[in-house]
């Protein structure tokens, strides 16, 4: 994946679409109507952006909460930098895992640079998914901890801004 | 949670990538599921009127689209409810979770340009008192293909 800049026609699609596509039976057209360009030019652009990587997917996006995966555990991994993208590797492999990040270490405060997000409806599921991901590392984890969302103090999803 | 039949359980599962580039992609979604294209319009909206799904369309890679990091803040508890109004407020915050950790406020900033996101962070820094971990990005292991959903 390379990243590549938005032109002002993708910025235009990216503003249209970020709340999520109509629901109509044409609605790349819609899209297209809204931008301003033919909605050929919408699906090629769509899919462009598909294979830079900055979009995932495009799809269902369900919601965790209102599914009852109330359990949302950002888990938190010390791995030796020499490690890191093996144990990114093996986490991220894993189906369960909705998010595998490597980010600073930041001593003394901070020596967890491998984030992985897991849901789960109860607290016991979301432990035992951790202890999986601490199978999978094995020895390359120096150390963990999980932090459970307490409250979603705010959450709109990414928002360009016009 | 809303009960959801076996054909709902599966445009949540099975639907949440792949959403074909075509003309009529809800009717390319219907041949799959052997119902109409109406119903699969009336069923995602009714899915989206009940929360459980927040939208249908393109999930972006934020830090892609600009500039994002995940800032942690040790917040004392008398001043969460303080420290967490004066966040939300930055137009540029778009998460804002409070965990169980003595890092308990975890906030994403994003904004087109690196410095921007610096000046919210130097700003939230100054106006709290409060130091701010900076953790952005560094490596993307994942291959996003949706979510696992276990339905018992």
């Amino acid at each position: 994946m390379t990243d590549s800049p938005l032109d002002p026609v993708d910025r235009r699609i990216v503003l249209a679409t970020q709340a999520g596509l109509p629901l109509v039976e044409r609605p790349y057209h819609a899209i297209a109507e809204a931008v301003g360009i033919p909605a050929s030019e919408v699906m090629e652009r769509l899919a462009r952006m598909q294979r830079t990587g900055l979009i995932r997917r495009i799809g269902a996006v369900p919601d965790h909460y209102a599914l009852g995966y109330a359990f949302n555990g950002m888990t938190v991994w010390d791995v030796a930098d020499d490690d890191i993208a093996e144990a990114g590797a093996r986490v991220a492999a894993l189906p369960f895992v909705s998010h595998c990040y490597q980010r600073p270490r930041l001593l003394p405060d901070w020596p967890y640079c491998l984030f992985a997000m897991v849901h789960a409806r109860d607290a016991g599921a979301a432990h035992a998914l951790v202890a999986e991901i601490a199978a999978a590392l094995g020895p390359l984890s120096r150390g963990h901890r999980v932090l459970f969302s307490t409250r979603i103090l705010k959450k709109t999803g990414l928002r360009l801004a016009g | 949670m809303p009960i959801l039949d076996s054909i709902d359980r599966r445009l949540l599962s099975e639907f949440q990538r792949d959403l074909p580039l075509e003309p009529r992609p809800y009717a390319a979604m219907a041949d799959r599921l052997g119902i109409g294209e109406a119903e699969v319009i009336a069923r995602l909206a009714r899915l989206s009127g009940q929360g459980v799904v927040s939208r249908v369309g393109p999930v972006f890679a934020a830090n892609r689209a600009g500039c994002s990091t995940l800032a942690a803040m040790a917040v004392p508890p008398e001043r969460l409810e303080e420290v967490a109004c004066l966040i939300n407020a930055y137009p540029q915050v778009n998460h804002n979770y409070e965990r169980s950790h003595h890092f308990n406020l975890w906030f994403v900033v994003a904004a087109p340009r690196r410095d921007e996101v610096d000046a919210v962070l130097d700003d939230i820094r100054d106006r709290t008192g409060i130091e701010v971990l900076d953790l952005p990005l560094v490596a993307d292991y994942h291959i996003d293909l949706g979510f696992d959903l276990q339905w018992n």
